[in-house]
């Protein structure tokens, strides 16, 4: 089989993914429930060992960090509730991923429509 | 038996829900956006549907990765909208068809789509914010709705190739529905964008000109570029065009432009709108 194609800055939410991120997803899909939310805020270690999460999940959970998220298997459907959490909303997450400020990032986003 | 009139394509973006419930639609950032829906609201109510087949995705509220349906299609009394995490107001509920929703599993089980039905399921922004701008102000909703549900979560993805023919399967279905009522196809998403990784913030302006050209005039010309082609081309959100061309595949040979708009950016997102009347 050839190797799949890679597209650079992306990572395709794929079968593999979906398995490595499993409890990850799962713990932020349970953040569709504002109760969830306040219990995770409550006590955050005890919440992500609740859902089983791996050290490098934990770890991307603990640093707020996107990038390392997916890595870790995150989608990011899942991760927006997770960030919806901190009030953040995907320009943010934009910008992080980006390493741009969130200014820089919606400079882009206008470039892109005069383009 | 039924009538389709035409179908509706729009981004589903969660910051135009956040405008509404602030009432922003005036203001300087999403006036391009909202300006492009009038023109439509009047084509609507010339044409009055009954019933609106939405097609969407679900972004992680009705569906998990523990039971992830490719073609997924509501057969419910009602469906709920609920919370998804991020704050935007919950909307009111709406009223399932579900004469319809049977007369579609049947007919497109029949030729072959193997679905996923589901007579409970809570909709998603994708679902209830397309509806809120074609029916600003509507509660209750004036049109009954069958949702149609496309995993753009998890790959692999269906191809661009077969939801056209989802589509297509669908019109019929809509067709020889043996009821006098008038049906409108809704289909959200796209156009380009990419919420995920350092490519995050991606829109392709020229490809999506070209999408929008090409289903007046050449339909199934986005059908010849693979998932993965989409994601490069469109972004890995991008990819929900696949709603706009099962939309399109539904409405037959001929289409007429009721109405079409174009602005970047909605948040991340370069924000899509067409209308086309079937001939």
């Amino acid at each position: 089989m050839a190797a799949r194609r890679q597209i650079p800055g992306t990572t395709l939410f794929d079968g593999a993914q979906a398995r490595k991120g499993y409890a990850l997803n799962k713990m932020c899909f349970s953040f569709n429930d504002a109760a969830n939310r306040a219990a995770f805020q409550a006590d955050e270690p005890g919440y992500c060992a609740k859902y089983g999460l791996n050290a490098e999940q934990r770890a991307a959970i603990q640093a707020r960090n996107v990038l390392q998220l997916i890595a870790a298997g995150g989608n990011v459907y899942y991760l927006a509730k997770f960030a919806g959490i901190f009030g953040l909303d995907v320009q943010d997450l934009g910008a992080q991923q980006t390493g741009m400020s969130k200014d820089e990032f919606k400079a882009k986003l206008l470039a892109a429509g005069r383009a | 038996m039924a009538t389709l009139i035409g179908g509706i394509t729009t981004s589903h973006v969660p910051a135009i829900g956040r405008a509404i419930a602030r009432n922003l639609q005036g203001d300087a950032y999403f006036k391009p956006f909202f300006d492009g829906f009038p023109p439509i609201h009047d084509w609507l109510a010339t044409t009055r549907p009954d019933v609106a087949v939405v097609i969407y995705n679900d972004h992680g509220l009705n569906f998990f990765l523990d039971k992830m349906p490719t073609f997924a299609v509501g057969a419910a009394p009602e469906y709920r909208n609920a919370d998804e995490g991020w704050g935007i107001p919950v909307v009111p509920p709406f009223q399932g068809e579900q004469a319809l929703s049977w007369h579609l599993i049947e007919s497109l089980i029949g030729e072959d789509f193997d679905l996923t039905t589901c007579q409970e399921m809570l909709v998603d922004h994708a679902f209830t914010l397309p509806m809120a701008l074609l029916w600003p102000g509507s509660a209750p909703w004036p049109v009954k709705v069958v949702p149609v549900c496309i995993n753009t979560v998890q790959f692999p993805l269906p191809s661009a190739a077969r939801v056209y023919k989802l589509g297509q399967a669908i019109g019929r279905a809509i067709r020889s529905w043996d009821a006098d009522q008038r049906v409108v196809v809704v289909g959200t998403g796209g156009l380009s964008h990419q919420l995920d990784g350092e490519r995050a913030g991606f829109i392709n302006k020229a490809f999506d000109l070209k999408f929008m050209d090409s289903l007046i005039s050449d339909p199934t010309w986005a059908t010849k570029y693979s998932v993965t082609d989409l994601v490069e081309l469109t972004g890995t959100q991008g990819v929900e065009l696949l709603m706009w061309l099962a939309t399109r595949g539904a409405l037959g040979e001929n289409v007429r432009q009721v109405h079409r708009n174009y602005h970047i950016p909605i948040s991340n997102t370069a924000a899509g709108t067409l209308a086309l009347e079937c001939r």
